[in-house]
């Protein structure tokens, strides 16, 4: 038979504010155990929380964004269960009226297409502590500085069919909260996280299939692994006359396996009601405007304004979009430089593969955007061909100072004098007359190796057109 | 409305609560005469009235985004059954 | 000179002022009191006498530096509900015997800050939830008119020290009637406030949308002089009201002429007794003397207000209780198997008999299934509860009737049965599930034991009722009579 997969992803997103969402404590990530945790955030007897307007805003921002309504009044409900890092018994978020309704985001496929995805809702709500599994005698110990940090949750609509689809999602809401400058998308700090949900059905059935949630998955490689190793193991179970359980299960990327969650199961019943500690959450339309105002280009405005401005190739423009950093990056090189395309593919080829190669990202680059188009610049007036800007490339990267100290120090600037020229090609044409005569017999294939006899002897340097130039003259003279 | 055996063990395990067997029944008796006592808010048709989860009919205020809390671990630590290392100690957590 | 105990806070504080005697002397007298008497009555869990000689000297001081507030050096109880740094706050239970709190209640920080002088703190029925002290984990308090009685609850410490004179005043907490109806059974006078005017921050929750601290004096004006200290607005809690305080001393002399008494027929008819039911008749035609004119009035949800209150407030109780879970602080069971043997050991331990069934109520009403059945019909009902006062406020100014049912009923009598028990609070709680202020002040005898009038008014408007109860006490002797025997 052949299956159909269903996926749902729900987002967490950490707010990068500077207080809690309910607490004025630092959100500040790596401080010691529990020294970011102030009484509201211990759960202490008698305290009471207060909403943080810039999570509030953060959350406008992101509905926005997506062409969502920003609800005028939602509410927040406590949702009841017992865990050691929840230290209130319950987790203060919203159910019934999220503060970010029904929005949208556009993902691309690999083959090109595009594909628009549903978001549910996207709501409000304080993050938990953490445990940490270290033995302390047989015990677990409890870290609370991260309880009370902001987080928004991100709920799609079930409307992936591939883990490579749940990824580009995944991908496109993390650019998204990091063009916004609400979240720091650090997934490895935990700050951007997700839950898949996740169901197989026969292709062709309308009916989704018993869905199984994956929780707290931390990169995008993990998620695509994780969903791909849920698919496989529900068919498994379907094909072999199986029921897949409703159930929560957790993704251990050392065996690149999921497994269930046997202890949360009990604890199902939430118990969700309004919290009576605050009031609801009551957003004008003015608020809503003075938000919208403060809205960066998003990816996809500024795609279709690298290709009609920049006139890039719309693989460009989605590459250097990918991240406002990198599109920052990109447009600093081409103002500077002039020459859009140039830019492009440098900060596509040289630079981006630096970095990969390096692990780093584009705002811990060696090479500053303002150094890089003083490579291309030098390019551009015939100082050094591409070739050689690939070496001078190089030797910034390493520090060894700006394009034109390098250029100075290596004397690797081109020649283009043609008399200059001239001399070397007369010499290598005297020094190899089989070469010369079997070209002359129509092997125009040879044209090449001349050219490279002549770069060799002017150690590259020789500018690539007038030698073109000059030496077909000679060659067919 | 009555409750039997199995329901205040249900509830009792929901809200985290030790109960010793013996009193059981007398907490399914008192549960229950609560319950039937408020069964009486049945006999009123509220089909049309807008729920009121809070006595004032306000918005809520919002905070400006600043840190204004420090924190003194040692003194709300010094209340703690079981620290170590600044941490809070609990029976191993099985995920 | 009146004893000092005898003395009201307005009599304290002019006394100070005049330099009769100093604060460390009124700290001294009145600890020596409560060491001489509180034995027969248990209204103190904790007396912190050094801190109070501390703060009596400090009062001193600032009186010498000329620095003196009107209600510098005066001594007050609070409620062991209010969390006081350094000192052991217990909520009446177990489960906070050993829970010094790091940090001040924002009522007691701004009395400190007022001046006044904490003798310690009152018992209490346990986290709240209870109607005559019974519940407390430290022995149930004794009404010092007849100590086999109950004083009423939850605030049955504060009400017994104030009435047998081991405090001049003292703080209260309010969801469902916990300040008034012990002013009543103990012959005192207290308010329970607009929601909102009171900061709730550092009171320890019950029922959040229910609760609200108030004074607990022995007259309504001595009620107006602590309340002008404990309202206002905080930031810390999101329910608290940004409004100004109202001067509540300005208007305590306001004539009753024409002030409308509405007399709701529901609070006159079954169950109540019928020697309450003359006390409060004479009440009413006291205050027809002094130019009020009764209104016949009806509440007609009344009788749904219990049902819908054992809805409300153990639901959020269930949830507001789930952070005592022995992990960061109170209670922690011994040598706990597991996790979640740890959770039901040390809550099961931790928590008394009253306390277990409100959290099993609550959590049952919000459990999937049940909850629009429960909490959603509830909440529906509290709105035509609410609209009810509504309706009448459009007819009168003030609200009259009595406060409980009966007089102080005998220690142990309605403890086996938690519905009876809950009715004793039939008059006061459709007052907190509407959120309005009311008070209760002492209106005569059956028995040889008090009698409360309770007087509700429409939103913020505490210096009305403060207004019309000290007129009333200017003309009886009601609030004055004090126990035999203390």
């Amino acid at each position: 038979m052949e299956w159909e997969t269903v996926i749902g992803l729900e987002i967490h997103a950490q707010l990068a504010t500077r207080s809690k969402i309910f607490s004025g404590a630092s959100t500040a990530y790596g401080a010691e155990p529990n020294t970011q945790a102030c009484l509201v955030d211990l759960g202490m007897p008698g305290v009471l929380p207060v909403l943080n307007e810039g999570a509030v805003r953060m959350a406008i921002k992101f509905g926005l964004a997506i062409n969502a309504q920003i609800a005028p009044r939602s509410v927040f409900a406590r949702k009841n269960y017992f865990y050691p890092d929840l230290p209130k018994g319950y987790q203060i978020s919203q159910f019934e009226l999220p503060v970010v309704g029904h929005g949208q985001v556009t993902i691309d496929l690999e083959d090109g297409q595009r594909k628009v995805i549903g978001v549910t809702r996207a709501h409000l709500e304080e993050d938990a502590g953490k445990s940490l599994h270290e033995d302390f005698h047989g015990m677990t110990g409890i870290d609370l500085n991260r309880a009370g940090t902001p987080l928004l949750e991100i709920v799609s609509e079930p409307d992936m069919r591939s883990a490579k689809e749940a990824v580009a999602y995944m991908k496109k809401i993390h650019a998204l909260v990091r063009y916004l400058e609400i979240c720091d998308g650090n997934m490895q700090e935990g700050s951007f996280r997700c839950d898949a949900n996740v169901s197989v059905r026969p292709k062709g059935q309308h009916a989704f299939g018993t869905r199984a949630e994956i929780k707290n998955i931390n990169s995008f490689r993990f998620v695509e692994r994780a969903i791909n190793y849920e698919v496989e193991r529900q068919i498994d179970v379907l094909e072999g006359g199986g029921k897949v359980v409703q159930e929560t299960r957790l993704y251990d990327p050392d065996k690149g396996e999921t497994r269930s969650m046997r202890g949360k199961e009990d604890s199902h019943d939430y118990r969700y009601f309004p919290d009576p500690d605050l009031l609801p959450l009551e957003i004008a339309a003015d608020t809503i405007e003075a938000v919208r105002a403060t809205l960066p280009e998003l990816p996809d405005a500024k795609r279709s304004r690298f290709v009609d401005h920049y006139g890039l190739p719309e693989y460009d423009a989605t590459v250097l979009t990918a991240s406002r950093e990198l599109a920052d990056y990109f447009e600093a090189v081409a103002k500077a430089c002039g020459e859009a395309k140039l830019a492009a593919n440098w900060v596509m080829g040289e630079l981006s593969g630096a970095l990969n190669k390096a692990g780093l990202e584009i705002t811990e680059s060696p090479v500053s955007s303002d150094a890089l188009s003083g490579l291309l610049a030098r390019i551009i007036d015939k100082t050094i061909s591409g070739k050689i800007a690939k070496e001078v490339f190089e030797a910034m990267w390493n520090g060894e100072g700006d394009a034109d100290r390098v250029i100075e120090q290596k004397g690797l600037r081109q020649i283009t004098d043609s008399s200059a020229i001239e001399a070397a090609i007369d010499a290598v044409i005297a020094a190899n007359p089989t070469q010369l005569e079997q070209y002359r017999g129509g092997k125009d294939k040879l044209f090449g190796f001349f050219v490279g006899q002549v770069m060799k002897a002017t150690q590259g340097k020789a500018n690539p057109a007038q030698l073109n130039e000059l030496l077909k003259q000679k060659l067919d003279g | 409305m009555s409750l039997n055996r199995e329901d205040v063990v249900k509830i009792a395990h929901l809200a985290r609560l030790a109960i010793d067997e013996q009193s059981v029944p007398e907490y399914a008796r008192n549960l229950s005469s609560i319950l039937d006592f408020v069964a009486t808010m049945e006999q009123v048709d509220t089909h049309a009235i807008a729920p009121m989860a809070h006595p004032l009919d306000l918005a809520q205020r919002l905070r400006a985004d600043a840190v204004t809390e420090e924190v003194d671990r040692e003194t709300c630590q010094a209340i703690a059954p079981q620290v170590e290392a600044g941490l809070y100690l609990v029976p191993k957590v099985i995920e | 000179m009146k004893e000092l105990h005898q003395q009201s806070v307005a009599e304290l504080a002019a006394g100070l002022a005049r330099g009769d005697f100093s604060s460390v002397e009124l700290t001294e007298a009145l600890l020596a009191r409560i060491a001489q008497h509180d034995d027969r009555l248990n209204s103190y869990i904790s007396v912190t006498a050094e801190r109070a000689l501390e703060q009596a000297r400090a009062a001193d001081s600032a009186r010498a530096a000329g620095q003196a507030g009107p209600l510098t050096g005066v001594p007050l109880a609070h409620k062991d509900i209010f969390c006081t740094r350094g000192i052991r706050t217990s909520c009446g239970s177990k489960m906070l015997d050993t829970f010094i709190s790091p940090y001040d209640a924002t009522v007691v920080e701004r009395l400190d800050r007022a001046g006044m002088v904490m003798l310690g703190k009152t018992n209490m029925d346990e986290f709240a939830m209870g109607s005559s002290n019974e519940t407390s984990f430290y022995g149930p308090v004794r009404n010092p008119w007849d100590t086999e009685t109950v004083p009423g609850g939850s605030s049955g410490g504060s009400a017994a020290a104030v009435a047998a004179r081991l405090a001049p005043i003292a703080t209260g907490t309010d969801t469902g009637g916990s300040i008034r109806q012990p002013a009543a059974l103990c012959g005192i006078t207290g308010l329970k406030p607009t929601y909102g005017v009171v900061s709730r921050y550092g009171m320890i929750a019950f029922a959040s949308s229910l609760d609200q601290a108030g004074p607990m004096g022995r007259s309504a004006e001595d009620c107006a002089l602590l309340l002008g200290a404990m309202a206002g607005f905080d930031e810390r809690d999101s329910t608290s009201l940004d409004r100004p305080v109202d001067d509540y001393t300005a208007t305590l002399e306001t004539p009753l002429d024409g002030l409308r008494i509405g007399l709701p027929q529901e609070f006159f008819g079954d169950g109540l007794d019928g020697e309450v039911a003359r006390v409060i008749d004479e009440a009413v035609a006291e205050l027809r003397r002094l130019g009020a004119e009764p209104v016949e009035i009806s509440l007609p949800n009344t009788a749904l207000a219990v049902p819908t209150y054992y809805v409300v407030a153990p639901a959020e109780c269930s949830s507001n209780l789930s952070r005592f879970d022995g992990v960061r602080f109170g209670h922690r069971c011994d040598a706990p198997r597991d996790l979640e043997d740890l959770y039901k050991r040390s809550r099961g331990e931790g928590f008394g008999a009253e306390v277990k069934r409100r959290i099993m109520i609550g959590t049952y009403a919000l459990s999937s299934g049940y909850y629009d059945a429960y909490y959603l019909k509830a909440q529906k009902l509290r709105r035509l509860i609410s609209d009810d006062f509504r309706a009448a406020f459009a007819q009168c100014d003030v609200i009259a009737g009595p406060t409980a049912p009966t007089p102080a009923f005998r220690l142990g009598e309605k403890a086996d049965d938690p519905v009876t028990m809950y009715l004793s609070d039939i008059y006061t709680i459709a007052v907190n599930l509407a959120g309005l202020p009311a008070l209760s002040m002492p209106a005569g005898f059956s028995q040889g034991l008090p009698v409360g009038l309770q007087l509700i008014g429409n939103y913020f408007s505490e210096a009305r009722l403060l207004g019309v109860a000290h007129r009333y006490q200017q003309a009886t002797d009601w609030h004055t009579r004090s126990p035999d025997g203390f």
